[in-house]
């Protein structure tokens, strides 16, 4: 089976509190997304699904990720890594979600 | 009957104040938006029901939102979730991009710095929001790093008027403590071609084409921090207000110094007159009476804070120089809050009523022009804007 004709996997993703309330969701929100799974495939997901999150995870233009947001999953902080790389199998096959974490920082 | 609408932005979410036109029982609604700032919310004149509001955050940017009735119910512009899968639209609400294209963006490259050094324009937040008098889908957005956008679709998306940092001067404007915001939009009721904005700290500027070309209006200003103090440019401008009557009239705030002109910014002169500190934040002009004006003065640009613990309304009712302490419900005695720029409003009842909110989360309502005064709320979060909707 060539890549192109590989079936969306089902993804969980965790947003955080403020974001959950911006999409109105409650809890995991699952994404069918194309493999390879990335986080920049996934955030592509997340934000045709919800557009009001466009923004609010990475910037419009330059796409980088918020400073005050990282990325984690398999209990590894991916936010430094390459927004394209493959995630963990666990996270493509949807059997570990990808943790959107804010700082724990101000007031 | 008629009644009062005050649209409150605070640190920590927003709140809508309502009461009747007596102005003495009040419903609070809120918070909306909780945990997010509000740095402002303001409702259109064409369509009263149809209020936009700035949501911003360090964490998550900036969102708009529009209300399409009074408040009660919020949604981003073009951002709604959707329930199905689809493809991400063509604009989105909180996208604030500048003119890079090859004509009009290419002068726009960088500002100065803080150390003097020059630093590219990174959009921060939407400071101010001002619907248009006259067409309810139309609205103009005051970022930081300073640039005005327009919308025409009802906030749906946004573009820059890129005259504004393109005239020139834009190389030269730098940050305030507070950022480098745009932070007044004034649209002259009788002259749609021409707008009035003020910046921090580059100073006021004014375009007579509807927004293709902009000129500094700051001659008469004087700046003692900066190094040439009368600089066409690099005034810290706190807020500019304007009566609807006489458009040609401003009423100008500076870091420090009140300030007035009487030909739409052309020449300005001081008229701070006997006030006991010309350093603050607020200014604003009585809706009936358009030499009537009013300032809350602040200690000094370090104790940003009134004057012996005092809150103190000053008002001059001939246009500036001779100014009245109004205290009468104020808090004469350990009282150490600020009052931000964009924090004071007026009604357009009959008497006018005078709003005012400040940092330490007290929102007070003046119903007989200053002379009297109370808080409509106590305990709200620091309160960064106030804007009033009188409603028929």
């Amino acid at each position: 089976m060539t890549e192109r004709n590989t079936p969306a996997a089902q993804v969980r993703v965790q947003l955080p509190y403020h974001l959950r309330n911006l999409a109105k969701v409650d809890g995991e929100v699952t994404l069918a997304v194309s493999p390879p799974v990335s986080v920049t495939s996934i955030l592509d997901a997340l934000e045709a699904r919800y557009p009001v999150l466009a923004g609010t995870i990475r910037d419009h233009q330059t796409k980088q990720r918020r400073a005050f947001l990282r990325f984690f999953a398999c209990e590894e902080d991916l936010s430094l890594d390459s927004p394209d790389n493959s995630l963990p199998e666990a996270v493509a096959e949807g059997r570990e979600p990808l943790l959107i974490i804010g700082a724990i920082a101000g007031g | 009957m008629s009644s009062v609408r005050v649209l409150v932005g605070t640190r920590k979410g927003a709140f809508i104040l309502t009461a009747d036109a007596s102005r003495k029982s009040w419903q609070v609604s809120g918070p909306h938006f909780a945990g997010w700032e509000i740095y402002h919310m303001k409702g259109s004149p064409v369509d009263p029901n149809r209020v936009y509001a700035s949501q911003s955050s360090g964490w998550f940017g900036q969102v708009l939102q529009r209300s399409d009735d009074g408040g009660r119910t919020w949604n981003p512009p073009a951002g709604e979730p959707i329930p199905t899968p689809g493809p991400t639209p063509p604009t989105a609400s909180n996208n604030f991009a500048y003119d890079t294209s090859a004509s009009s963006g290419a002068p726009l490259t960088t500002h100065q710095w803080y150390d003097g050094t020059q630093h590219p324009w990174e959009f921060k937040r939407v400071w101010h929001i001002e619907p248009s008098p006259t067409d309810a889908n139309t609205v103009y957005a005051g970022i930081e790093d300073a640039a005005l956008f327009r919308s025409t679709n009802g906030g749906q998306s946004w573009q820059e008027l890129s005259g504004l940092r393109g005239h020139g001067t834009g190389p030269k404007w730098q940050p305030g403590a507070g950022g480098m915001c745009l932070h007044t939009v004034i649209l002259d009721p009788a002259n749609p071609d021409r707008i009035y904005i003020a910046i921090s700290a580059a100073g006021a500027f004014r375009t007579d084409d509807g927004g293709k070309t902009w000129k500094p209006i700051n001659k008469g200003l004087v700046s003692n921090f900066m190094p040439n103090p009368t600089a066409e440019v690099g005034h810290c401008v706190h807020h500019v207000a304007m009566h609807p009557a006489r458009p040609n009239t401003l009423f100008m705030q500076k870091h420090w110094d009140v300030m007035r002109s009487d030909d739409a910014g052309d020449n300005w002169r001081e008229v701070s007159g006997n006030l006991p500190t010309d350093f603050g934040f607020v200014i604003d002009v009585h809706a009936h009476q358009p030499e009537t004006i009013y300032v809350v003065p602040i200690k000094s640009d370090s104790e940003h804070f009134p004057l012996d613990g005092k809150l103190q309304v000053y008002r001059s009712r001939t246009g500036g120089n001779e100014w009245e302490a109004l205290t009468k419900g104020l808090p004469q005695a350990n009282c150490f809050v600020n009052v931000l720029r964009d924090a004071m409003a007026v009604d357009t009842l009959d008497d006018c009523g005078i709003y005012f909110g400040t940092t330490g989360g007290q929102v007070y309502c003046s119903p007989d022009g200053g002379d009297t005064w109370s808080a409509i709320v106590h305990d709200l979060p620091a309160v960064l804007s106030v804007e009033v909707q009188t409603l028929p």
